[in-house]
C-alpha cells in the first residue's frame, strides 16, 4: 500500500483540482460582482423601470435571483469547452499546429457514440436497463467515441499532417482545413448511404435527463427553481477526470516526459532517443480520445448532433485554449470556464440591462471581445508563457 | 530554370483543367435523342455545406415530382431533364449558377431558392433572362414585393404567417408572449411579423431575441423563464426548436410553445421527446394540410420514405408542389402553342395563368407579384411523442389569409 | 528521371525565338473560336482562359503580351462573356476574388501576419454603399422586413464611384483599428484574434436591426443602386459588337460587362500598387518582418508603422471590392460574409502560393473555377448520367439504380477537402511559389 502511493505522485493529481476551483470561484466571483454592482447602479434609473414595466420585478431582485442558476450553467458549458480545447492544447503544445480537423474528430466521436446509443435501444436493450446498467452503457458509448476519434486522429496525422512536417506552418493548417471538410462530408456520406438521418438525437434513457433541485428564489410573480441536470454534473465529471488524468500523464509519467521533450526541442529530443514520430502519434491519440469523449459528452447534453456539429464548440474550444494561453492544459481549463461563464452571463442579463435593445445575440461578441481584450493586456494569454518566436 | 518549370507547370494545369472539365463537356455536347426534345427544369438549393439538409430536399421533393408526373409531356414528344444546382446557401454561388442556368436554353423553369438571401440576387438574372422560378421556400415579402413576372413562390409570406400565429395565440387567450428567432431572415422575419400584429391586438411580448446558438440555450432561458410568459414563439427551425423546447422544460417552463412551419417535422418530437406534450403543448402553424384536406400530401410522405430512406424536412412537399406547377405551366405552354417548344415568357405567362392548381400544400393561383392569392393554414398541436405519430397531429385551427396588397 | 533533362530541354526549345508567340496566337485562337461556337461548353472555356496562363509563362517581348493581354480581356471576353453571360460572371468573381487574395496576401505572404477574419474588410466595403446607397438610411425607424417599399434613396447611384475610394479609406481605418490593438501579438494569438473580428464584424451586421436598423439584420439590404448606365452606352455595345455576338444586348448585360471591366481596372491597379510595395523599401521591411521579428526591430524597422501598413493596405483592396460586389448584386446580407468565406480566400493564397502575385491570382482563378465550374459541372453531369440510360461499361451498371444517396452534387466539399491535402503534400509552396519561396527550396534541395 506505501508503495503504490510513494509511485503515485499526489501533488500531480491535486494541483489541477485544486486550480479548477479556484478558477470557478475566482470567475463566477468577479462576473457576479460585475452584474451585481451594474444592477446597483442602474436600478434606479431607465433601464431598472423598464424591467418593473415589463417584469414586475427590480433590476437588482432579478439579478440576484437569476445569479446561482447562471452561474451553474457558466460553469457546465465552460467544462465542456474546456473539455474539447484540451485536445486543441495538446496538439498545438507539440506541434505548435492549430488541428483545424479537432472539430470534425470531435463530431465523430460524438457520432460513434450516439449511433451506439440508438442501436441499444432500437435492440430493446436501453429501455430494459435498470439505473447501474444505464451507466455502464454511457460509459460504453463513451469508450467507443474515444477509441474511434483517438485512431482517427492518428490516421489523419499519419496522412495529412505528417508528410508536412518540414513545410512553412501555413501549410498544415490548410491541410488541415481540407481534413475538416472532408470528415464533415464523410460522416454525411456514411450516414445517409446508412441512416438516411442528418439530425442524429441520441436516446432518452437513465435519470440522465432529471434535474436535482436545490431550492427556489421568488421572483416578482415567479419563482427560479434552482438545479443542476445529472448529465450537466456527468459532464462536469468526467471533464476533471480527463484533466487530472490528462495532467498527470503529461507531468508524472515517462511518456509525459518525452511528450514535453518533443515539445521543447524536437531534434534535441530525437538525439536523446526519443522517437519523435511515435511521440506525436501519441499525442494525436491522447488529443483525439479526449476530443471522442467530449463528443459523446456533448450529445448527452445537448441532445441533437449532425455532421456539422464540430464547428461552433470546435471554435469555442480553440477561443478557450487562445484565451487560457494555448499549449498550457491549465489555461485551457481557465479559458473554457472564463468563456462559459461570461457567455452565459451575457445571454441573461444583456437583454436586462439593455431594456431588450440587444440580447442573447451578442454573447459571441463578447466571447471574442474579451478575448482581444484579453490579448491586448496578456499577448500570450492567461496563462501562457512567452513563447518564443519560430519561423 | 524557375520560368521552365512555370511553363511545364502550367501545361500540366490546362491539361489537368481540361481532364476535369472533360466530364460536364460531354453533357453540353450531347445530341438530345432524335425523336424527343428534350426541356430541362433546374434546381436550386444548397447541396452541400450545414444548410444542405433542407436544401437536398428541395431537390428531393422537385425530382420525386417530376418522375411521377413527366409522363404528359412525354406524350407531347418532350423529355424533362432536372438540372440540380448546388448554391451552397451562398450568394455568389448562387448568382453564377443563376447566369449558367439562364445561359442554358433547354432550361425553361426552375424550383429554388431556400435562402432568401441567395434568391433575390439570383433572381434579378432569371429576371433578366424572362426565366420563370417557382420558390418552396422563401417566405421574405421582398422576394415578390419587386412585382418580377418571373419570380413567384407558393410557400406563404412572413407577414401572413407571422399574422396567422399571433391572431392563433390571441384566440386561446395568450396574454404574454416570449419571442425568439434564429437570426435568419426565415425566421426573424416570421417574428417581426408575429410581433407586430401579438401587439397590435393587444399582448405583452415580454421579450424579442435572436440566437445563432443550436446547443446550448441555457442562458436565452434566463429570461424566457423570469418572463413568466403564457407563451414562447420560435421563428425558426425545429433542430434548434426542439433543443430550445426540451431544455425550456427541463427548466420548468409551463407554457406553451409555437413555432411556423420550420417546425413541420417529426424529427421535432424526435429531439424534444414527451416535453412537448407537457404544459401548454406545442402548436405550429404550416402549409402542409392533414391527410383529410389534402390527401396527397400522406401519398407524398411515403413515397418519400420509400425512396429516400428519410423523412421529409420542411419545404420538401412545397418543393414537389412548385415542380408540379412548372411541369404543369410548360404543358399547358406547349398545348397553346400546337406542340412546339414554348419560349420562356410563355412559360412564366403560363406559371401565372395556372387557376386553382391543385397541390399538395394549396390550391394555388398567383397574383400579379407571384404570391398565391390567398394560403390556408393549420395550426396543428402535436399530439404524440412517438415520431411514426406525426401525420396524426390534430388540426385546432384552420386560417385563410390572403397576401397584404401593396 | 531518366526523361526529365530531355523533356526540359524540349520545353526550352519551345520557349525561344518565334514558336512561343506561335503557341499563344494559336491557343487563344482555338480558345476563342471553340468558346464561340460551342458557348456551352466548359472544356472550351477552360483551354480559352488557360490561354491567359500560356500568355503569361512563355517568353515573349513585353509589347506583344501587353496588347495581347489587353485585347483579350477588352475585347475577346466581353464579346464571348456575352454570349454566355456565366463566363463573365466567372470572369468577374475570378476577379474580385483575385482582389481580395492580394489583399490578404500583403497581410499573410508579405508581412507574415496570419489573418483567420479577412472578409470582414469586404463586409465593411460592402456594407458603407449598401447603407448609402439604398433606401436603408430612411428605413432605419423600422425592424426588417416590415418597412415601406416606397423609401426614397440616399444618394444618387453614380455616387458609387465616389464610393469605391471612400471605401478604400474606411476600410483601411478599420484595418488600423484591428491592427492597433493586437500588434504585440504574434503566430497563432493573431489568427484566433483576426478570427474573433470577422466574426464580430458578422454578427454586427447581422444584428445591428436593432434598436436602429442600419443594417436590416438577416434580410439583407436590397436595391442597392448601381451607377447609371447611359443609353449610348448600351447603344454603342451594340453597333460595335452587336454583328459578332448574334443577338441585341440587353442593359442587363451590358451591366454585367460594365462590372468585369471595372473589376479588372481595380485588379490592374492592385497588382500595380502590390508589385511596386513588394520591391520597395515597405515591402523589404515587411519580408523582414515575417523572416525575423526580432532581427527587423534590431535593424531599426518601425515595426507598428509597418504592420498597420500591411494591415491597412490588405484591409482597403477588400473595401473597394466590397463597394463593387454591393453594386453589382444590387444586394448585401451577411451571409456573404461568414467564416467560410474567410476560409476560402485564404485557401486561395496558400494554394496559389503564399507571397507570390501571380501565384495568388492563379489560385484565386482555381478555386473558383473549381467551385463554380468544375465541381458543379461534374456532378451536373453524373446527375443527367443518373437520368439517362447509360450504363457504366464493363461491369454494365445502369447509372439509373446509383444509390440516391450517392448523389455527387452533395459532396461538393468532400472533393474540395481531398483537393485541398492533396495539394498540400504535393506542391506545399503553392501552384505558382514566390520567387523567395523557390530559392529557399533549392537551398534545402542541396543540404
Amino acid at each position: 500500500m506505501k508503495r503504490f502511493s510513494e509511485t503515485i505522485n499526489v501533488r500531480e493529481l491535486l494541483r489541477p483540482i485544486g486550480q479548477m476551483i479556484a478558477f470557478s470561484l475566482g470567475g463566477g466571483a468577479v462576473l457576479s460582482l460585475v452584474v451585481v454592482l451594474l444592477a446597483l447602479l442602474l436600478d434606479q434609473t431607465a433601464v431598472g423601470q423598464n424591467l418593473q414595466a415589463r417584469y414586475s420585478v427590480s433590476l437588482v431582485t432579478y439579478t440576484l435571483a437569476n445569479l446561482p442558476q447562471v452561474l451553474i450553467d457558466g460553469l457546465t458549458i465552460g467544462f465542456v469547452y474546456a473539455a474539447i480545447a484540451l485536445g486543441y492544447t495538446m496538439v498545438y503544445g507539440v506541434l505548435e499546429f492549430i488541428n483545424f480537423a479537432h472539430s470534425e474528430i470531435f463530431a465523430v466521436g460524438a457520432f460513434v457514440g450516439v449511433e451506439i446509443l440508438i442501436a441499444l435501444k432500437n435492440a430493446g436493450i436501453l429501455s430494459a436497463a435498470s439505473l447501474g446498467v444505464a451507466y455502464l452503457i454511457l460509459l460504453l458509448a463513451l469508450l467507443a467515441g474515444m477509441t474511434a476519434s483517438g485512431f482517427l486522429a492518428v490516421a489523419v496525422e499519419r496522412i495529412a499532417y505528417r508528410p508536412l512536417r518540414g513545410a512553412p506552418r501555413l501549410v498544415p493548417l490548410i491541410s488541415a482545413i481540407g481534413v475538416s471538410f472532408f470528415l464533415q462530408d464523410i460522416i454525411r456520406l456514411v450516414e445517409s448511404l446508412t441512416t438516411g438521418q442528418f439530425n442524429r438525437i441520441i436516446p432518452t434513457f437513465g435519470n440522465f435527463d432529471e434535474r436535482l433541485i436545490f431550492g427556489q428564489l421568488p421572483l416578482g410573480a415567479t419563482t427560479v427553481v434552482l438545479g443542476v441536470q445529472i448529465k450537466s454534473l456527468i459532464v462536469i465529471l468526467v471533464a476533471v477526470i480527463m484533466l487530472v488524468g490528462l495532467n498527470y500523464l503529461v507531468n508524472a509519467t515517462k511518456i509525459g516526459k518525452a511528450i514535453r521533450a518533443v515539445a521543447q526541442d524536437r531534434p534535441t529530443a530525437s538525439l536523446m532517443g526519443i522517437d519523435v514520430n511515435r511521440i506525436i502519434s501519441i499525442t494525436f491519440l491522447i488529443g483525439g480520445t479526449l476530443g471522442g469523449a467530449a463528443g459523446v459528452l456533448y450529445a448527452l447534453k445537448f441532445t441533437r448532433i449532425d455532421p456539422f456539429v464540430g464547428f461552433f464548440p470546435g471554435l469555442k474550444a480553440f477561443t478557450a485554449a487562445v484565451l487560457g494561453g494555448i499549449g498550457n492544459l491549465t489555461g485551457a481549463l481557465l479559458g473554457g470556464i472564463v468563456l462559459g461563464l461570461l457567455e452565459t452571463f451575457a445571454g441573461a442579463f444583456m437583454s436586462a440591462f439593455t431594456m431588450g435593445a440587444a440580447g442573447a445575440e451578442y454573447k459571441d461578441i463578447f466571447a471574442f471581445g474579451i478575448l482581444i481584450l484579453v490579448l491586448i493586456f496578456r499577448p500570450n494569454g492567461l496563462m501562457g508563457e512567452n513563447v518564443s518566436q519560430k519561423a | 530554370m524557375s520560368k521552365r518549370i512555370f511553363a511545364l507547370f502550367s501545361l500540366l494545369i490546362a491539361a489537368s483543367m481540361l481532364l476535369a472539365a472533360c466530364g460536364p463537356a460531354a453533357s453540353s455536347t450531347e445530341a438530345p435523342a432524335a425523336t424527343t426534345q428534350t426541356i430541362k427544369i433546374a434546381t436550386q438549393s444548397p447541396l452541400s455545406g450545414d444548410q444542405s439538409v433542407l436544401g437536398v430536399d428541395i431537390k428531393r421533393g422537385a425530382e420525386m415530382a417530376l418522375e411521377q408526373n413527366n409522363a404528359a409531356l412525354l406524350a407531347l414528344g418532350f423529355k424533362v431533364e432536372l438540372t440540380p444546382f448546388d448554391d451552397q446557401a451562398n450568394p455568389d454561388t448562387g448568382v453564377a449558377n443563376a447566369k449558367q442556368i439562364v445561359s442554358d436554353p433547354a432550361i425553361l423553369c426552375g424550383v429554388g431558392h431556400l435562402n432568401s438571401g441567395v434568391m433575390i440576387p439570383s433572381s434579378e438574372e432569371y429576371h433578366n433572362a424572362g426565366l420563370v422560378f417557382v420558390s418552396p421556400g422563401n417566405t421574405n415579402p421582398k422576394i415578390t414585393d419587386r412585382g418580377y413576372l418571373e419570380v413567384n413562390r407558393i410557400v406563404g409570406r412572413d407577414d401572413v404567417q407571422g399574422v396567422v400565429g399571433a391572431d392563433f395565440a390571441n384566440k386561446q387567450g395568450m396574454k404574454s408572449i416570449f419571442i425568439v428567432h434564429d437570426k435568419t431572415a426565415y425566421g426573424q422575419g416570421v417574428a417581426e411579423f408575429f410581433k407586430q400584429e401579438a401587439e397590435k391586438l393587444g399582448m405583452t411580448v415580454t421579450g424579442f431575441e435572436g440566437t445563432e446558438e443550436k446547443a446550448n440555450f441555457d442562458s436565452l432561458l434566463t429570461p424566457i423563464l423570469a418572463s413568466n410568459s403564457d407563451m414562447v414563439f420560435f421563428g425558426g427551425l425545429y433542430p434548434q426548436a426542439g433543443v430550445l423546447f426540451k431544455q425550456a422544460r427541463e427548466k420548468g417552463y409551463a407554457g406553451t410553445f409555437m413555432g411556423p412551419d420550420g417546425m413541420d417535422s417529426s424529427a421535432l418530437v424526435d429531439i424534444a421527446g414527451p416535453t412537448l406534450l407537457d404544459g401548454g403543448g406545442m402548436v405550429y402553424s404550416t402549409v402542409a394540410g392533414p391527410a383529410s384536406v389534402y390527401p396527397g400530401t400522406a401519398k407524398f410522405v411515403a413515397d418519400f420514405k420509400a425512396k429516400y430512406n428519410a423523412d421529409p424536412q420542411p419545404f420538401s412537399a412545397q418543393s414537389f408542389d412548385s415542380m408540379n406547377i412548372c411541369l404543369k405551366a410548360i404543358e399547358e405552354a406547349v398545348k397553346a402553342k400546337g406542340g412546339a417548344l414554348p419560349t420562356r415568357t410563355e412559360v412564366a405567362n403560363a406559371v401565372r395563368a395556372l387557376k386553382d392548381f391543385p397541390g399538395i400544400t394549396g390550391t394555388f393561383t398567383f397574383n400579379a407579384i407571384g404570391d398565391p392569392t390567398f394560403a390556408s393554414y393549420f395550426v396543428i398541436k402535436v399530439n404524440s411523442a412517438d415520431p411514426a405519430k406525426w401525420g396524426e397531429n390534430a388540426v385546432i385551427e384552420t386560417l385563410s389569409i390572403a397576401p397584404p396588397s401593396k | 528521371m531518366f526523361s526529365k533533362e530531355k523533356f526540359q530541354d524540349f520545353l526550352a526549345k519551345l520557349n525561344t525565338g518565334y514558336t512561343p508567340y506561335v503557341l499563344i496566337l494559336v491557343h487563344i485562337m482555338i480558345g476563342a473560336i471553340w468558346v464561340y461556337s460551342s458557348p456551352r461548353s466548359n472544356v472550351a472555356f477552360v483551354v480559352f482562359i488557360s490561354s491567359l496562363l500560356t500568355l503569361y509563362g512563355l517568353n515573349t517581348n513585353k509589347i506583344f503580351k501587353l496588347s495581347a493581354g489587353l485585347i483579350l480581356a477588352l475585347v475577346v471576353m466581353p464579346v464571348l462573356g456575352v454570349r454566355n453571360i456565366f463566363y463573365l460572371e466567372i470572369m468577374f468573381q475570378i476577379s474580385v476574388f483575385a482582389a481580395l487574395s492580394l489583399g490578404l496576401n500583403i497581410v499573410i505572404g508579405f508581412a507574415g501576419l496570419l489573418d483567420l477574419g479577412y472578409v470582414a474588410f469586404y463586409a465593411v466595403g460592402a456594407y458603407l454603399w449598401g447603407f448609402f446607397g439604398s433606401q436603408q438610411f430612411y428605413a432605419i425607424p423600422y425592424a426588417p422586413g416590415i418597412q415601406p417599399s416606397d423609401l426614397p434613396f440616399l444618394l444618387p447611384g453614380d455616387m458609387f464611384y465616389l464610393f469605391i475610394f471612400i471605401a478604400i479609406i474606411v476600410a483601411a481605418l478599420t484595418g488600423i483599428l484591428l491592427g492597433l490593438p493586437v500588434l504585440r501579438l504574434r503566430g497563432d494569438y493573431l489568427a484566433i484574434v483576426t478570427l474573433g473580428f470577422g466574426e464580430v464584424i458578422r454578427v454586427l451586421a447581422n444584428n445591428l436591426d436593432k434598436p436602429w436598423n442600419l443594417t436590416n439584420g438577416p434580410q439583407g439590404i436590397t436595391p442597392v443602386q448601381r451607377p447609371t448606365m447611359p443609353q449610348f452606352a448600351v447603344d454603342g455595345f451594340n453597333n460595335f459588337f452587336g454583328g459578332i455576338i448574334g443577338h441585341t444586348v440587353s442593359k442587363a448585360d451590358v451591366y454585367n460587362v460594365f462590372f468585369y471591366l471595372l473589376a479588372l481596372l481595380v485588379i490592374v491597379t492592385i497588382i500595380q500598387v502590390v508589385s511596386r510595395l513588394n520591391d520597395s523599401k515597405i515591402g523589404r521591411a515587411w519580408t523582414a518582418i515575417r523572416e525575423d521579428e526580432t532581427a527587423a526591430i534590431a535593424m531599426g524597422i518601425p515595426l507598428v508603422q509597418m504592420k498597420l501598413a500591411a494591415f491597412a493596405t490588405g484591409a482597403s483592396f477588400a473595401g473597394a471590392m466590397g463597394v463593387l460586389m454591393a453594386a453589382s448584386r444590387t444586394f448585401v446580407s451577411p451571409e456573404s460574409f461568414s467564416f467560410m468565406q474567410s476560409i476560402g480566400v485564404l485557401t486561395m493564397v496558400i494554394l496559389g502560393g503564399t507571397g507570390s502575385i501571380p501565384g495568388v491570382i492563379l489560385g484565386a482563378a482555381t478555386v473558383t473555377v473549381l467551385n463554380l465550374q468544375i465541381l458543379q459541372g461534374f456532378s451536373l453531369y453524373l446527375s443527367q448520367l443518373r437520368q439517362s440510360d447509360a450504363v457504366i461499361p464493363i461491369i454494365n451498371f445502369a447509372w439509373k439504380n446509383l444509390s440516391t444517396q450517392l448523389d455527387p452534387a452533395k459532396y461538393q466539399r468532400l472533393l474540395f477537402g481531398a483537393i485541398l491535402i492533396l495539394m498540400m503534400i504535393f506542391r506545399p509552396a503553392g501552384l505558382i511559389p514566390a520567387a523567395r519561396r523557390q530559392r529557399e527550396l533549392a537551398a534545402d534541395d542541396e543540404e
